[in-house]
């Protein structure tokens, strides 16, 4: 399966701002950040398709994954 | 005795009298300072069928009770008066140096009433206290304003607070400004300014505020400031890419709010967010006084430097506008510091231009040749020059975007609670925050609970946005907390950090004071009902505690959060009930005889 997976604030330092990934079927977001050297608990807000999962969410082919490390404060 | 003075400056205009009086401690332990003891004050002596622009309104500019001490984050006032543009309790706060600066001069709070008879502005310099001539600088900028009375005072150590010329036009989207940048923004409070023919404050302050508990507090500082340090919010996020940093956020979860609100996501938005301003624009921190968070940005544009742009303002002149041009952004946020304007009003009222032009209302003859169309970057910057001098068309949208588009028979695309525009969030896909809109006392409001923290932020706890479980009983403890907070005089954005037991802590070791937890909250939940109190006095009532009709009947149309509603018809009865209210939204007696009031 293919996903789009998009990197926020310091997660883009040395990696990218967004990419299309080419997955096994039943992969997990931990998939998409074991790869990239990002650990789950640096991961303050994950969003597929704009909604909150955690690290062990099953993907399905379409995702769109948005990973921030803590930021915020409008 | 700490953190609080003791001691208020009242200064009657009409009379050209000066003098001063001791702060009542009895009220401040039940309503702190700033936020709480001057909205009890204004409540008190200001009856609810003044006319906010007349010598009856006064106007009470306060600290926190923190303000000025080594407690991170204290250098915060608040402008409280009542509003023009809707009539509620105006408590605009704000940061930088100049609240601080008051409390080092020795008053914890500046009154003003009755109307000078010429222009003037006070100079504060400890207890020299003067009534100057303001004739000189009445119609210039901030800027212009601040750099002419600096020097006149001769001491670069003097604060300058000032309206600029649309305060003095009494725009109801006016601004209070202090330090050239920083903005006591919401609710039209420089125009109440204005109408009292005061162009300015100096401060100048050689005093300290004392500390009750020096010992205690060294304690509770390095605890505070090290949770400050190590969240990520405030340690990392904040610091390093300002509160734009938002912009993506609030986007990819898919209410973040665009031409209008007519759409919820947009595809263009790292252009203009914190990450590409950090790349591309910044140039140094800007922070406020005592404070380690160090959001505040200084920054460059095509022909310009200076401070900002925040998150709500990106938003508001970005993609709210159909607009992705930074240098444009720039300029239309330097425009606002500089003619003394409320950003997050004054581009609600343009994107609401925008909207009543693209469906007819709005003719092109009306226009004088300025294009006020969705995407056009020139335009947006020149229509804020034109409000800020209440120019043309300009001077209708200098009342704000309600008064405009009703004027078009179209108030329904005014994106406003109570006639005060929404920030940067679109309600439909976050239901606490929703919630925290239709019922904030002053009106569309982000900064009296910020349900975002919890909803998409994940702080102190991450709460599912579309879930409405226990969301009223979440939007009464932020608001209450947060009428602490800006009673104390810090920034919000501590809270993402500290909790409710660090702010008691502080509270106690500066002021002496005893509070538990529970009685700080009741501080707080005393504060909202004061100010609910005046609400329903002046003629609000739950009627008002809604939204426009395309964010409650009409789904978002758009990007993750398509089709979400925001269920406000079965949140609200519960926060009546949170509150303690009757079904419709009044205090009852047992409520306010709980609270001591």
């Amino acid at each position: 399966m293919r996903v789009t997976v998009k990197l926020f604030a310091t997660f883009r330092d040395g990696r990218f701002k967004v990419e299309e990934r080419e997955l096994q079927e039943e992969s997990k977001v931990l998939n998409i950040l074991e790869p990239l050297n990002i650990k789950p608990e640096e991961v303050a807000i994950c969003l597929v398709n704009g909604r909150d999962v955690n690290a062990q969410h099953l993907l399905k082919d379409g995702d769109t994954i948005a990973l921030f490390p803590p930021v915020g404060g409008g | 005795m700490g953190g609080y003075i003791g001691k208020i400056l009242r200064v009657n205009l009409t009379e050209g009298k000066i003098s001063t009086e001791p702060l009542n401690m009895e009220l401040a332990k039940k309503y702190l300072s700033g936020r709480g003891l001057a909205g009890k004050m204004f409540t008190d002596e200001v009856a609810s069928d003044v006319d906010a622009l007349s010598p009856e309104n006064k106007i009470f500019i306060a600290a926190g009770a923190l303000t000025g001490t080594n407690a991170p984050t204290s250098g915060r006032y608040v402008v409280v008066t009542k509003s023009p543009l809707n009539g509620v309790v105006a408590s605009s706060n704000s940061g930088g140096q100049w609240g601080a600066h008051m409390k080092f001069a020795g008053y914890d709070m500046v009154i003003l009433e009755g109307k000078a008879d010429r222009p003037v502005y006070l100079s504060i310099h400890d207890d020299v206290v003067e009534i100057k001539d303001a004739a000189h600088v009445w119609g210039k900028d901030v800027y212009a304003t601040t750099d002419t009375l600096k020097k006149e005072f001769g001491d670069d150590k003097v604060k300058v607070l000032s309206i600029g010329p649309a305060g003095e036009n009494l725009s109801l989207i006016s601004a209070v400004m202090n330090d050239l940048y920083r903005a006591a923004g919401r609710s039209g409070v420089g125009a109440v300014m204005g109408s009292k023919n005061v162009k300015a404050i100096l401060v100048r302050g050689t005093g300290k505020v004392e500390n009750a508990n020096p010992d205690v507090m060294k304690t509770v500082l390095s605890s505070a400031l090290g949770k400050l340090r190590e969240n990520g919010v405030t340690g990392q996020g904040l610091p390093t890419y300002g509160t734009a940093v938002l912009v993506n956020i609030i986007n990819e979860s898919g209410i973040y709010p665009v031409k209008n609100f007519q759409e919820s996501y947009d595809s263009e938005a790292d252009l203009i967010s914190g990450e590409t301003m950090t790349a591309n624009h910044l140039i140094k921190k800007d922070p406020c006084y005592r404070c380690p968070i160090a959001c505040g940005r200084y920054s460059k544009w095509e022909g310009g430097e200076g401070a900002g742009p925040e998150y709500e303002t990106v938003w508001v002149f970005g993609s709210n506008s159909g607009i992705h041009d930074f240098d444009a952004i720039h300029k239309a946020n330097d425009l606002c510091n500089k003619l003394g304007l409320d950003t997050i009003s004054v581009g609600a009222t343009i994107a609401a231009g925008m909207e009543l032009v693209q469906r007819g209302y709005i003719k092109p003859e009306e226009l004088d040749g300025t294009p006020l169309e969705f995407g056009n970057a020139a335009g947006m910057v020149e229509w804020v020059r034109k409000i800020g001098y209440a120019e043309g068309l300009g001077a209708k949208m200098a009342l704000g975007s309600y008064r405009l588009a009703e004027s078009y028979g179209a108030p329904e695309l005014s994106m406003t609670v109570k006639k005060l525009e929404i920030p940067a969030y679109d309600p439909r896909g976050v239901q606490g925050q929703g919630l925290q809109f239709a019922t904030s006392n002053r009106g569309g409001c982000h900064v009296r609970g910020y349900m975002i923290s919890p909803e998409i932020l994940g702080l102190p706890e991450k709460l599912d946005r579309t879930s409405l479980e226990g969301k009223a009983t979440w939007v009464k403890i932020f608001q209450d907390l947060t009428a602490v907070i800006d009673s104390l005089g810090l920034c919000l954005f501590s809270s993402f950090a500290l909790g409710l037991s660090d702010y008691a802590a502080l509270v106690n070791a500066v002021t002496g004071a005893n509070y538990t937890d529970e009685e700080l909250l009741a501080c707080g939940e005393r504060i909202w009902n004061n100010e609910r109190l005046h609400n329903l006095r002046v003629g609000y009532s739950a009627a008002e505690d809604t939204l426009p009709k395309r964010l409650i009947q009409d789904p978002i149309v758009d990007g993750p959060s398509k089709g979400q509603v925001l269920k406000l018809a079965e949140l609200l009865p519960k926060y009546y009930a949170e509150r303690g209210w009757d079904e419709a939204g009044v205090p009852t007696p047992e409520c306010l005889t709980k609270l001591g009031m």
